[in-house]
């Protein structure tokens, strides 16, 4: 019988803690734990929130932990703890398809170094996630298993207002986007498949599902967590991601992952270590800045409004909270966009199907056979971006462009030390620009656009390497989840965390209510209190 | 007070929500000539596959020239916020590898050990193939 209860209204116990602790006091075994969220997978199937679901494995590896478990020796606070993992990391032995058909029955012969870490830890992979194709797009919809759904759709909150307002009870015509393109991770943990998942965020692909799925979704620092495995998209930017339904959650899966790695070049090599979030009673000492360029048109009002109450909140409890300025903030971007494209261009010309991968039947020559190959691979979205990125690269374009957003790109991230140096300790910023839309209406503008439109706020991080955090606030007047986004000092993610937890804490946001999908599941997201919880 | 002036910052913004595509990107500025698109296509090994994809690319460009707006005298490019450290270089020791036969399994045409390729002396010309702008 299913005993264990987790208190969940009012995030005082970190979920993977409480877990973890019930685990450890045998209330629960990891194969039970896993079983629960394979059948709530099977259960959500609909949302296509994933493209692999693992289930031998995450069986196999749930047992390993129920031995150590019994002797006593779990691995740490991951050990038998469900995860998921965007499918553009490389998982041994698991097809690898980046959602494309140019990797489509790709099995890779290695794990990611992030996937590494999770399985050293003993967590359980229950499945790759669903993406846009190669991770370009910022809605999850452009992938070739089609797009993904997000729970809220389907969610108490939503109905009950969409009821009110007397819409018909069309059931799915309707459904909302997760945002993305890491868009399978938010849904597979915002609908409790599993408790942490790992995405990319290479221009805000991890923060703006978050926002729109109501989970943390935690960008750390450039250089903190290896990319050696993640598929790559913008070498100096791409940053792997991490979704979680709590901040201190959040907080333990970075302490595992962040760290060198003699594989990844680009990992800083200061010694990391776990870390436990401290919670901040007093944010007197704190600044927080606003930055005025970030209050645009195309911001939703509620957004704004919310946003606009955060800042107030922080102010009221006594933090200092100042408007500053990014000037550089509308080129942001449009830099981005060159720096991307191109960086694309260059890292997609692997993909010629002689290797691994797609290949096509045409043997004429090599260069018809990697055209047509690429042409039978890539969709319209990943191949728009290397013609332009390819453009951008030309002889007599690339100090115009190339160069040039290079330099912009500077501008950009000098603005943000800037306002960090004048005494501003983290960023306060919406994520999104507004609550989740309807599939329907979304796909009304093309996937360049979107991207263009949704990157907003997110973007700017990516070419500074600065660290960031959507937390989810409060859900909008349609029911939906809105998120803020925390933006830390380069590698000081340790007290950006402690500011989100700060924030998650104040403003208490609510539990997504999936009750007929619960039902048959009894138990383990009761509304009732664990006995008792301290691991440490 | 902060509320004030976000409040005085909300009565300022324009209201409701206009998208990118209201914001005049200028159509093709003809900069996207039949040349050019054949010379993307030879390089980038994908085609456009449609006037549509060759109008978005004009429109990125578009997007693009919005750069030209901004001051970069003095400024360097920057290709990496981690400028200021050292990249880390292991030692050249052998630590993992014989791994061969793992990694032919995943290519479609192998003999022995060799990946297997087209003859490779054949330069690829569209017109051989199909007419430009062709759907899939």
């Amino acid at each position: 019988m299913w005993e264990t209860r987790v208190r969940f209204l009012g995030r005082e116990d970190p979920l993977e803690e409480a877990v973890s602790a019930a685990l450890k006091q045998g209330q629960v075994t990891p194969t039970e734990l896993c079983q629960r969220c394979l059948s709530l997978i099977k259960k959500t199937k609909f949302l296509n929130a994933y493209i692999t679901v693992s289930e031998e494995v995450a069986l196999k590896q749930a047992e390993e932990s129920e031995k150590r478990y019994k002797k006593g020796h779990s691995l740490g606070d991951l050990d038998g703890i469900p995860v998921a993992v965007k499918d553009n990391f490389s998982t041994s032995g698991i097809e690898t398809t980046c959602a494309s058909n140019m990797l489509k029955g790709y099995v890779p012969p290695y794990n990611a170094t992030v996937v590494q870490k999770l399985l050293d830890q003993g967590a359980l992979l229950m499945g790759k996630t669903n993406l846009d194709e190669f991770a370009m797009g910022s809605g999850s919809t452009d992938g070739i298993f089609g797009p993904v759904k997000n729970p809220w759709s389907y969610s108490k909150q939503y109905r009950e207002k969409r009821k009110q307002n007397s819409h018909s009870e069309n059931e799915d015509s309707n459904w909302l986007i997760t945002g993305g393109s890491s868009g399978g991770s938010a849904a597979a943990v915002s609908a409790f498949t599993c408790f942490a998942a790992l995405g990319s965020d290479t221009g805000g692909s991890t923060r703006n599902p978050a926002a729109h799925c109501g989970v943390v979704g935690l960008k750390p620092s450039y250089g903190l967590v290896s990319r050696h495995g993640l598929i790559p998209l913008v070498n100096s930017m791409d940053v792997p991601g991490i979704l979680t339904r709590c901040v201190d959650d959040a907080a333990t899966v970075l302490g595992i992952l962040a760290g060198h790695d003699p594989k990844d070049s680009t990992t800083i090599q200061d010694p990391v270590k776990p870390f436990t979030l401290p919670s901040l009673t007093d944010v007197s000492k704190l600044c927080i800045g606003i930055p005025k360029e970030y209050l645009t048109p195309e911001l939703s009002s509620e957004v704004q409004s919310l946003w606009s109450r955060a800042a107030n909140l922080f102010e009221s409890e006594g933090a200092k909270v100042i408007e500053v300025s990014l000037p550089h903030t509308s080129y942001s971007i449009v830099c981005y966009h060159v720096l991307c494209t191109s960086e694309v261009a260059s890292n997609m010309a692997r993909f010629d199907g002689l290797e691994y991968g797609h290949r096509c039947d045409n043997d004429v020559s090599t260069e018809a056979m990697y055209a047509a190959t690429r042409r039978e691979g890539f969709n319209d979205v990943v191949r728009g971006r290397i013609l332009s990125g390819n453009f951008f690269l030309l002889k007599e374009n690339y100090e115009n462009y190339f160069v040039k957003a290079q330099k912009v790109r500077r501008l950009i991230a000098n603005d943000f030390v800037n306002v960090f140096n004048s005494g501003v300790d983290v960023l306060l910023t919406p994520t999104t620009l507004s609550e989740a839309v309807p599939y329907t209406e979304f796909i009304k503008e093309d996937n360049r656009t979107r991207s263009a439109q949704d990157d907003i706020f997110t973007q700017a991080v990516n070419m500074a390497g600065l660290p960031a955090v959507s937390v989810p606030m409060a859900l909008s007047s349609q029911g939906l989840p809105v998120g803020l986004q925390f933006i830390g000092r380069a590698f000081c993610d340790q007290q950006l965390l402690t500011v989100a937890k700060w924030f998650e804490k104040q403003v208490q946001f609510p539990v997504i209510q999936l009750q007929e999908l619960m039902d048959d599941c009894s138990s383990v997201f009761e509304n009732e209190k664990l006995a008792s919880v301290s691991l440490k | 007070m902060w509320a004030l002036a976000v409040r005085l910052g909300l009565r300022a913004a324009a209201r409701g929500r206009r998208g990118f595509t209201s914001k005049a990107d200028p159509q093709g500025s003809g900069r996207v000539t039949g040349e050019l698109i054949q010379h993307l296509e030879r390089l980038s090994l994908v085609d456009f596959g449609s006037q549509e994809a060759v109008s978005r690319l004009e429109k990125a460009i578009a997007f693009a020239d919005r750069l030209r707006a901004v001051n970069t005298d003095g400024v360097e490019p920057m290709e990496s916020v981690l400028e200021d450290r050292c990249l880390y270089l292991r030692s050249d020791d052998v630590v993992e590898g014989s791994c061969a036969e793992e990694l032919l399994q995943n290519s479609h045409r192998v003999v022995e050990e060799y990946f297997v390729a087209p003859p490779g002396n054949i330069s690829w010309s569209k017109l051989d193939e199909k007419q430009p702008f062709s759907h899939r």
